[in-house]
Formats: C-alpha cells, structure tokens, sequence
C-alpha cells in the first residue's frame, strides 16, 4: 500500500439507526471515511453494514418507521439536516442486484441521474457525459455502438458496470457500494474489482462486503461491525494480520460468519 | 367410485363451461339470422333506423352501437381522473397501510351496489342536479348515463391497476431514489413507464364492463332510438334497447333485438379478449 | 435546470392530488347509500317482509286517504330466495367440478380454451344470458318462469365459483394430494375428502361473491322470471324478484315510496354478503 494520505471526507459522528424503538441496528457508530480511498464494511448477516451504508444516503427514509440519530458529515455538511434528493447526488449508491431501469436504453441510463429531475442538457453535454462514464467504468468500446438498445442484453456484470456509470455520472463525492459483487460470477468480480481500485482516485468508495478476500484485496481500511456496533476500524493490512478486538479475531478466522 | 368414472365427471363439467359459451354463440346468431336475412349483415350493423310501423319496418343497429360507444368511452374518460389516483394511493403512496385496505374496501363496495340502484340514485339525485345545471331539460341522455357509469367503473380500473403499480420491483425504485429522485419523479419515470401496459388492459376491461350494462343506463338514457350526435343527446345503447323492448317484441323486432344481442355478445368478448391477452403478455 | 423547491412542489401537488381525488371517490358511495338508507328505512316493518306488493289501486287509494301503502315484497324476496337457490344447485357443482378439473389438469390446451371461455363468459353482459335463458328455457316451456330465471343465474354464478375453486385449490400443496394417494384412497376420495375440504375457504367465499353478484341482478330476470304479484313456489310459473320489483315500482307512479324501502333492503342483502365474504377470506387467509 503507498502512503495514504489521509482526509477525512464523510464523518460518522453516534450514528445510530433503529427499526424498532429500543433494538438497534446501528448503535452509536463513529468514523472518519478518508477521501480517495476505498474502505470496507464487514460483518456477519445482520450485523447493520447494510443499514449503515443506507442511512449515509438516506435510504432509509423510503420505510418510514426507521429513527435515526447522530449525525453524517460530509465536507462539513451534516447529511441528514438537508433533503434527500441532493444528499444522493453527493452520495451515489450501487446496489447488491444491478438494477439499470429496463424502460430506458444504456444510453438514458447513463443519464437517468439527471433525465429523472428533468434537467435539460445538450446533445453534446450528454453525449460526452455518456461516454466519459461508460469509459470510466470500462464499459465504452463493449457498448457504444449499441448505446440506443435496452440494457437487457448485457451480461450481469455489464450491467452492473452500467449502474456503476450511472452513479458516477452525476459526479459525486462519495460511492456507496452495497455487497455490488455478491451476485455476479468471478470474472465480472474481479473486473469490477480492479475498476474500483482505479475508480478511488476520483470518488471516494465505501464498500459493503461479506467476502472477507475482497476486503482484503481492494480496502484501504476496513471496519468490522457486529450486532449494531462498530467493533474495529483501521487500516486494511493492520486489522487482517493484527486485529485489536478478539471477536475481529475471530470473524476473520472463520469462527462464526 | 372409480377414479376413471369420476374423472370423466370433471371433465364433462369442463366441457359444459365450452359448450354454454358455445351455446350462447350459436343460439344467439340462429335468433339473429332471420334479421341478418331481412337486412343483411352490414347493413344491419349500420342502419340507424328502428321503425316498428307495420308492413314497413325497418331495424338497425347503429344508432344503438353508437350509444353503447359513447357512453362508454365517456364513462372512461369521466372515472380516469378519479380511479388512477385511487390506484396509486392503494398501490404507491399508502401501500400495506391500513388506510389503503379501507380506501380499498369502500372503492370494493361501489362494486357490489346493484345496477338498478345506481340507476335509481341518477335518477332521483343526478337528474335533477343536471337539469338544475341548465344543461338539459329532462335531464337524460349521454352525459348522465356516462357519469353514473363512470362511478360504476371505478373499483374496476382501480384494482387492477393498483396491482400492476404494486409489482413494480423495489429495486427499480430505489435506484431512482438513490440518483436524487423525488417520489413524483419516480411514479413519473419508473413506475408509470413500468406498469403502462397493465394499467392500460386494466381500463380495458373496464371499458367491456362499462359496455355490457344495462340497468342504470337504461333508466338513464332517455329512450330514443336515434344515433346521438352531441353530449347532451338522449339515445340508448345495445343493451338498453333490449332491456326496454325484448318483452313485447316479436317476429322481426325479436330478431332484430337477438341481432344486437350477438353484436354486443362479440363486441364484449373481443374487447375483454384484447384486455386479457395484453395481461397475459405484459406478465410474461 | 430543475430546482430543487421547483421539484419538491411538483411533488407534493401530486401526492395532495392523489390524496384528494381518491378520497373524493368515496363520496358517491357515501351520497348513494345515504339516500336509500335515508328514504328507505321508514317503510320498513313486520308487514314489509311478510305481505306481498299492493296492486297499484290499493296503494292509490292509501296516497288518497293519506295513508301508508299498505303491502310488501314478501313475493320478491321469496322469488329471489328461490331463484338464487336453484341458480346455486346448479353453478355450485358444475363449477366447483370444473373448478378441480382445471386445476387437476392445469396444462393442458383444452384446460386453456376451458379457461379463457370462462373470463369470456365471466365478461359477459347480463342483459344477454337473460336472452339466452329466455330462448332455452321460456320458449321450450312456452312461459316465463323462476326456472328461466335461475338459469340466467345459474351462468353468471358459473365464472366466479370455476375461478374461485381452480386458485384455491391451485395453492393446496402437492404433498397433500400426494399423501392421501399413498395411501391407497381412490382419486375421488382424495379429491372430495382431502383436497376440497382443504380448499373449502376459498371456494366458499366464492360461491358467496357470485351470489351477492347475482341477487341484485335485474335485466336477465326482466326477459324470464318476470315478476309474479303472489309468492308462488311453482318453479314453472313466473316468479317475483326483490330487483324486478323495484323495476315495477319505479315505473308505477303510486308505488314510488317502496322504491327505497326494497332498494334499502336490497343494499343491506348486497353489501352484507360482500363485506362477510371478504371478511372470510381474510380469516381464512386467501
């Protein structure tokens, strides 16, 4: 690993997220996420990466009973004090499923962060933002001279690909990525694998995996979460092969998953 | 007893199901022929004369098959505004939430509300409030048999509908949510584009029971049997004109009425079959 | 360029909208149930369902002496009893039969046409079946007749109760059917003894939604039953209707107060077995 400088981009200061009054699935998590690195979030099932992540974008606010607490930072900017729709142009999202929309060519796809807020740009503007993203993600020469058909002929990790441009279209400061392997085979995992490794230089990635190798592999830092809470946090190399917390330990080593 | 014996007993019970509609089919067009005969097939279909005078007469559909168009397409128009948001608070807004089963439940009841009743209330309660209106003076014609129709779709168009807006996946939505979108936003870029084709065969069926009633529009319409140029125009549709005449009708009137009885037969059966098959191939 | 206020106003308009008009879809069950509960209950007493429909003199002379009419609709609701009772012994075994055999055979291509003329048949209009019996049942007995009625009746019912008993017992799990073949019962006995009882909700309420569909039904007893001003029981004979009376009194200028009573008493027969069907579903988990 080179010498990382570090900035700390999104501060994560006693988040906490409830689905019922009293059980938490995130309990008072604090963290700084560094900017131009990719940090992962590991746990067993259930363990609230998923929620964690969610809350950042404020996904969670699509189920109503959720309660959150605690605040978000990003650059300074408490998250969850200003609406949603523009912390999600700050925070892209790509989910564990890709998910490009069907009614729409790759084309609009591409564009669909700002085709679906009804901001007008030139054909120019769009085109060089199409293939800027699609080229960003290694996508271009695959796709574009198909750029005007339904994105359903791709493969999988295609398609994932694709909502992976479509989130860094819009520009954002930071890339949450929720489990964006676990469905595909490993080729396409070690293709978006390596895309992230290069992607991090221009957005911030936060990565939720179950696959301690791909942690491992890609992640700069790494936490570790377990029942709600924040157990570890530290550098990928250190808490692989010197973690401070037994139950990290233990996780690691295959004890329980 | 034996299973083959039983088996048989199902199986002739199938069949009676295919041998009532084609019952239905040939009984209607035997009852029809002696019409069809009288004034050909086409020409039947678009005469709009219906003269009963003795040593004369003359029968024809398209005064009724004009009404029955009307009226309906109408009855559509007028309920669109009212059960498409009904559909996406059920299946959008208020999904799983009590008070969608209630909104649900009371839409469900103006289903269940016999004919004759709705025909009773837009007789004593929307006649008078159309002929108040300055719009008409007796008060019958296209416009309120529309209206009251419209309210009788409602619950039709709306279930449906709500189910194709519910099957949307979730993930489709939330990965418009995640890029910055608003609700409307979505309903507008996912969920509509998504469910279209649904909600489109649902107003279609909708439209084929809108066709086939009787009761209410038969109180409402007016009675004339002329083809209707204008909104306020009285008239009937196939289904009234049956209703009004069929007890005192014989010989070639009785044909004549059997004729639009298979029209409207046909007429339902294609669009429910058009309705049906986009629903089958959009599930696919 | 979108702004943000610009998009948040948008989309509160509509989920107001959307709010606002469907809320005022509830307005015309509200204004139509009202009015009939409002203008029907005074009419109702002992008499009203014991004593048969006053001819259109009595009633006058009643309107004349400032009276109340005198009579019921005993002879309706003993035709529609009667009539929805033959209708049902007829639709409940053909189609809960055909029910099973679609289910039973689910994929076969005549199951398909079997299927497909049932929706068919499902969508058709009221008015026609009435025909229909009219042409097999009254010209044959050359009389109008509850018989004819019961037909049309009986077809209506048909669709919804083949649906009802095909989904239901499409959700039994296969290992049931498995189970009772194992051991050594014959198909019919598997069927009637150990899938239909299991599958007795759902086709149950069925049977009750094509009922609560057909007692109000008017048009197709217009062109068969008739009306009948006696209650009768002779099954040949025309016969009274709760619906066709309330036809005959609203085209009688001196029976029009018993419009909303019979109507009233029709909503509350509709309604009720609407509401206790969905509520058995729900019970029972459909």
């Amino acid at each position: 690993m080179e010498n990382l400088t570090k900035t700390p981009i999104l501060s994560l200061k006693e988040l906490s997220v409830s689905y019922t009054p009293g059980k938490y699935a995130v309990n008072k998590v604090s963290a700084n996420i560094y900017e131009g690195l990719i940090t992962s979030v590991m746990g067993p099932s259930g363990c609230g990466k998923s929620t964690l992540i969610r809350a950042i974008n404020r996904m969670h606010e699509l189920y109503p009973d959720i309660r959150i607490s605690g605040s978000i930072e990003l650059r300074g900017q408490d998250l969850l004090q200003i609406n949603p729709s523009e912390v999600r142009r700050m925070a892209g999202m790509v989910f564990q499923r890709p998910n490009p929309f069907p009614t729409m060519s790759i084309y609009d796809n591409v564009l669909a962060g700002y085709k679906l807020i009804g901001i007008k740009q030139s054909r120019q503007e769009k085109d060089e933002l199409v293939e800027t993203s699609l080229k960003s993600v290694g996508l271009w020469d695959e796709v574009k001279d198909s750029l005007s058909k339904r994105g359903s002929f791709l493969s999988g990790g295609q398609q994932q690909r694709l909502c992976i441009a479509r989130a860094l279209a819009l520009k954002p400061d930071i890339l949450l990525m929720d489990e964006p392997t676990s469905a595909l085979d490993p080729i396409a995992t070690n293709l978006i694998e390596e895309l992230l490794v290069k992607l991090k230089k221009e957005v911030t990635i936060v990565i939720v995996t179950h696959n301690m190798s791909q942690a491992a592999r890609i992640s700069d830092y790494s936490m570790f979460m377990y029942l709600g809470e924040l157990v570890e946090y530290d550098k990928t190399e250190i808490m692989f092969t010197n973690p401070s917390d037994k139950r990290t330990e233990e996780y690691l080593t295959g004890k329980f998953g | 007893m034996s299973d083959k014996i039983f088996k048989s007993f199902l199986l002739v019970s199938a069949l009676m199901l295919l041998l009532i509609f084609a019952g239905i089919f040939f009984s209607l067009s035997k009852g029809a022929i002696p019409a069809f005969r009288e004034f050909g097939f086409f020409g039947f279909i678009f005469s709009g004369e219906w003269n009963s005078r003795t040593g004369a007469e003359e029968y024809g559909a398209l005064a009724f098959i004009s009404g029955t168009l009307l009226t309906s397409v109408l009855a559509l128009v007028f309920c669109l505004p009212f059960s498409l948001p009904v559909s996406f608070f059920v299946g959008e807004y208020y999904r799983g939430k009590k008070i969608a089963a209630v909104l649900g439940g009371i839409v469900d009841l103006l289903a269940g509300i016999p004919s004759i009743v709705y025909g009773l209330w837009g007789f004593y309660a929307l006649r008078p409030l159309i002929q108040s209106l300055g719009l008409s003076e007796q008060g019958f014609g296209m416009l309120t048999s529309s209206l009251v129709l419209a309210i009788m779709i409602i619950p039709y168009a709306s279930s449906l509908s709500a189910e194709f807006i519910r099957m949307v996946p979730q993930e489709l939505k939330e990965g418009a949510y995640s890029l910055g979108a608003t609700r409307a936003e979505v309903i507008r870029n996912i969920i509509l584009p998504g469910s279209f084709s649904g909600i489109f065969s649902a107003y279609i069926l909708a439209l084929g029971r809108a066709i086939g009633e009787t009761m209410a529009v038969t109180m409402l319409i007016g009675n004339t049997n002329r083809i209707p140029h204008g909104l306020m125009d009285t008239g009937n549709t196939m289904a009234s004109i049956i209703a009004n005449q069929f007890g005192e009708a014989d010989g070639l009137k009785l044909s004549s009425l059997i004729a639009i009885g298979l029209l409207l037969f046909l007429i339902t059966a294609i669009v429910n079959f058009l309705g049906r098959l986009m629903i089958k191939r959009y599930s696919i | 360029m979108s702004s943000l206020k610009y998009r948040l106003f948008k989309n509160k308009l509509l989920s107001l909208s959307v709010i606002v008009l469907s809320a005022l879809t509830a307005v015309p069950l509200v204004l139509i149930i009202g009015k009939v509960f409002l203008q029907g209950w005074r009419q109702i007493n002992w008499d009203f369902f014991t004593e048969t429909t006053p001819s259109t003199l009595d009633a006058l002379l009643a309107i004349n002496n400032n009276q109340p009419i005198p009579g019921g609709i005993a002879n309706g609701i003993v035709g529609t009893l009667m009539m929805v009772l033959i209708a049902s012994a007829i639709a409940i075994p053909i189609g809960v039969m055909s029910g099973i055999y679609l289910s039973e055979n689910r994929k076969t291509r005549f199951s398909s046409v079997v299927r497909f003329l049932t929706d068919l048949l499902q969508g058709t209009p009221s008015i026609i079946l009435g025909i229909i019996a009219y042409l097999w049942v009254v010209i044959p007995l050359k009389s109008y007749s509850a018989l004819a009625g019961s037909v049309a009746l009986a077809i209506m019912m048909l669709p919804l109760i083949v649906r009802s008993t095909e989904e239901t017992m499409n959700l039994l799990p296969v290992s049931l059917k498995e189970a009772g073949l194992a051991l050594g019962s014959p198909y019919s006995s598997v069927v009637l003894k150990v899938l239909l009882p299991s599958a007795f909700g759902g086709v149950f309420t069925g049977i009750l939604l094509s009922i609560s569909r057909v007692i109000g039904e008017t048009a197709p007893l217009m062109l068969t039953a008739l009306g009948a001003t006696a209650i009768q029981w002779d099954v040949s004979k025309p016969a009274s209707a709760v619906s066709l009376l309330i036809w005959e009194f609203y085209n009688d200028p001196n029976l029009q107060s018993m419009i909303w009573s019979a109507s009233l008493f029709l909503l509350l027969l509709v309604l009720s077995l609407n509401i206790l069907a969905k509520q058995l579903a729900k019970k029972w988990r459909i």
